[in-house]
């Protein structure tokens, strides 16, 4: 590709898709609090029962290990 | 203590600090690659929490945060481009969008969208920085991680893909 048509190309997308220059209309930091105060998610024990399944599972039955695969 | 240091010790304060005062550059590096500012607020919201959850494994000695900070940024912004991929998102605040366009305008504007929308996540974010934004080089390598020889590579192949989506929409670029 010559370097006229790589201009060509950023002109054409640069025609589209203006640089953004947009400055920040308020302030983020209530926003970033909700987060903060938000309870981390939690695996409940039945998922953890599951994975340990799936574990045992594919240690005793390797062969097992495609058909897992195909069902995840 | 310097605010680094007691951000990186778990120190709210200073986290607050912080936050005022790189919210303002966080938002305007993402905005710039999801291009709807709803989106980049949420994202640097996003940011600052992964960098709070991450805070121990900052070294303030070793300094160098705003570097830190944009690679999160930028991880942030990518994990959604590939969340959202699906979806086309077309942007919400382009400084001409209020301007009158034509058909042939409008027509072309969807192509360059369409052409961008086959891009992968991390072609597109790496085109959108050097072509549109005119990002150096050298920014874009150390915001994505990558080598500058990689950010060239990508740009390659970024923009042969774009050229051959826009010759298929009958665009010559």
């Amino acid at each position: 590709m010559s370097e006229r048509e790589m201009e060509e190309l950023k002109k054409l997308l640069k025609e589209s898709m203006p640089a953004m220059d947009a400055e920040l209309r308020r302030d983020l930091w209530p926003a970033m609090q909700q987060r903060l105060a938000e309870p981390a998610i939690r695996m409940p024990w039945w998922d953890w029962a599951l994975l340990a399944a799936a574990a045992v599972v594919t240690l005793l039955f390797p062969t097992m290990i495609p058909a897992l695969l195909y069902h995840l | 203590m310097e605010v680094l240091e007691r951000f990186a010790a778990g120190d709210p304060d200073a986290f607050e600090s912080l936050f005022r005062q790189y919210q303002g550059e966080v938002y305007r590096w993402i905005i710039r690659i999801v291009r709807n500012s709803a989106t980049a607020e949420d994202l640097t919201v996003e940011t600052f929490w992964r960098m709070h959850r991450a805070r121990a494994r900052f070294d303030a000695r070793k300094g160098n945060f705003c570097g830190w900070m944009r690679r999160i940024a930028t991880n942030a912004a990518l994990d959604h481009l590939r969340r959202s991929r699906r979806e086309v998102e077309l942007p919400e605040e382009m400084p001409d969008t209020r301007k009158p366009v034509s058909a042939e305008q409008n027509e072309m504007r969807q192509a360059i969208f369409h052409a961008m929308d086959r891009l992968s996540p991390a072609l597109r974010v790496t085109v959108l920085l050097a072509l549109v934004e005119e990002e150096p080089y050298e920014n874009i390598a150390k915001a994505l991680g990558i080598s500058t020889t990689a950010v060239k590579l990508r740009v390659f192949r970024g923009v042969r893909v774009l050229r051959k989506e826009l010759s298929r929409a009958g665009v010559r670029p």
